[in-house]
């Protein structure tokens, strides 16, 4: 692994048709992406389209039941959990949560504190924290140890739409400065942060990915958001032409009902972002030559 | 003026208060009440094959108390019942084992009442060698699981995704409380070890300011409750374990008059709600 041309195309995650399954039902099948370094992943999708056990996947708390993960050895992973609640029992102080899982000093804590700008409440009980000020004191906790990978399943969850910019801007500090790899799990479906370099629509499967960030450019989105949101968001704009029933099939939208519909199949349309995908060199090209250099090296590697 | 029989249990008893301490804090952190309950009502069980295969009574405790805590995890991981009923289940289903089984051996007396109330005159010096020797070992363990235990009790798939095993916490956890239950049981009793794990930690919630300091406090908090409980039972003739758990509801008590409110009043202030 040491021998590359650059380390730019090691990924620090990579998903290979990875399949997660429980109670003889498929949560999520098919999934194909990685990871780089200073790359922003954005994964989407509607409830229970298997977001959160993806990024699980990615970072080894669930093991595929199909395909395969690899993860650069030594991997150290800051990860910001969609649900997380501290009983009432537990004294736990933000500054305390800080070293939850490895020792830090001083300077870090602070540091990291002031970051996300919470620092004056480092004293403070972790329950007595508003929704918004629970989300920055984790953020504060998974950067603080300097990760390689950090995951947010939906960072800005119980933050409102100022706040949420301030984040996205605070996360892509972080990605600027640390170069860090971002796996960020977005609560909205259309809206993303604009410096995801891919955005991953889950739907059981991958249902289609792009890039958002020309569409951030376009008038229509400034029209609509302002020119202070178009620094940090993005319209992903998709549609999904076909629907998941409850039973497992999957309902086209020529009305035909299958048994499944495999990734890949092309069951999807994209509107603008297929568009900017299609005309601009360096989004999904890119990507790919990431995918393929990989390819190489765990060839290189058996 | 006192009894060498009175000084073996007051030894005895702070030595259990130590380790109950902080053991009960992850009790009360993580939800086990009931659990830790389930794993004490086995240890009659294990008195009971103690007594009927001639083994070491705290070694015989231990290893049933354990097998108990695995076979928990085992249904749970079943998944067909929930996990209280599944405790309800274990927890009397042991303990009335051990009572039909005590009830065969005819040719032995005894000392039930002991047995589930606790008896301080039951302390013997090897008795108390044990109990230090393996509280120090519980202590020590506990200070080197003390980050995964805790990072895994705050949310176990964070602690796993930053390179932690908390199911291996969570396994160890469960062989310290077994064999804490098992250095416990004579003085305390089995029906109230959950006790002495569960009131000092409570107690302690309202002065605590970090984790740490809070497991500390317990085992002060419990070490007074102790030594209060075993000189009412001296004075007043009746047995160890019930007067040690009215010591510590006495003590639990007192932390909810006005001194500790002004206490949790400034916390809140402080945290801005």
């Amino acid at each position: 692994m040491l021998n590359f041309r650059s380390p730019d195309i090691v990924p620090l995650v990579s998903l290979t048709n990875a399949g997660v399954r429980r109670n003889r039902r498929w949560l999520v099948r098919g999934v194909e992406f990685s990871i780089s370094r200073g790359e922003i992943v954005t994964l989407i999708g509607p409830n229970g389209s298997g977001k959160s056990t993806t990024a699980k996947t990615a970072i080894g708390v669930l093991k595929p039941d199909e395909g395969s993960v690899a993860r650069l050895a030594g991997l150290k992973v800051g990860y910001v959990p969609q649900k997380l609640a501290v009983d009432w029992t537990l004294p736990l102080t933000v500054e305390r949560l800080m070293t939850l899982t490895g020792p830090l000093k001083g300077r870090e804590i602070e540091e990291a504190l002031a970051a996300t700008g919470m620092l004056h409440m480092a004293k403070a009980e972790v329950q007595h924290l508003s929704g918004g000020e629970f989300q920055r004191a984790l953020l504060a906790r998974a950067i603080a140890r300097k990760p390689d990978l950090l995951v947010l399943d939906e960072p800005v969850q119980g933050v409102d739409f100022s706040g949420e910019i301030a984040l996205y801007e605070l996360i892509k500090q972080i990605r600027n400065r640390t170069g860090c790899g971002i796996l960020l799990i977005s609560h909205d479906l259309h809206i993303v942060m604009a410096e995801t370099d891919t955005v991953v629509c889950l739907n059981g499967h991958v249902c289609c990915r792009g890039t958002p960030q020309a569409v951030s450019q376009s008038p229509e989105y400034l029209k609509l958001f302002g020119r202070r949101a178009a620094g940090a968001l993005a319209v992903y704009s998709h549609h999904h032409d076909h629907t998941h029933l409850p039973d497992g099939r999957v309902l086209h939208a020529d009305g035909s009902i299958t048994e499944s519909c495999f990734p890949g199949d092309g069951h999807h349309h994209h509107d603008e972002a297929e568009n900017v995908h299609d005309h601009e060199p360096d989004c999904g090209c890119g990507h790919h030559t990431r995918l393929h250099g990989f390819d190489a090296a765990e060839k290189r590697d058996a | 003026m006192l009894d060498d029989f009175f000084i073996r249990a007051l030894v005895a008893g702070i030595g259990i208060a130590m380790v109950a301490g902080p053991l009960g804090c992850f009790v009360i952190w993580r939800r086990m009440a009931y659990f830790g309950d389930t794993m004490a009502h086995s240890a009659l069980l294990g008195v009971a094959l103690s007594l009927l295969l001639d083994l070491n009574l705290m070694v015989s405790v231990f290893i049933v108390a354990s097998v108990v805590s695995l076979l928990l995890l085992f249904l749970q991981r079943r998944g067909a019942l929930s996990t209280d009923a599944l405790l309800g289940i274990l927890s009397h289903s042991a303990l009335s084992i051990g009572l039909v089984i005590v009830a065969f051996m005819t040719w032995v007396r005894i000392d039930l009442v002991g047995f589930l109330f606790g008896d301080i005159l039951a302390v013997s010096e090897a008795d108390i060698d044990i109990i230090w020797g393996g509280g120090i070992l519980v202590i020590l363990a506990l200070v080197y699981l003390w980050r995964p235990l805790l990072a895994s009790t705050v949310n176990p798939e964070l602690a796993e995704a930053e390179g932690m095993n908390p199911e291996r916490a969570r396994l160890f956890f469960m062989l310290l409380m077994a064999l804490v239950i098992a250095i416990a049981m004579k003085i305390v009793g089995i029906l109230l070890i959950t006790s002495l794990l569960i009131i000092p930690a409570a107690t302690a919630r309202r002065f605590a300011t970090s984790p740490e300091v809070m497991a500390v406090l317990a085992s002060l908090i419990g070490a007074l409750a102790v030594t209060g409980g075993l000189f009412g039972s001296l004075h007043w003739d009746t047995p160890s374990g019930p007067s040690i758990v009215v010591a510590a509801l006495a003590l639990f008590v007192l932390s909810l008059l006005p001194v500790g409110r002004l206490e949790r009043a400034s916390h809140t202030s402080h945290g801005g709600k």
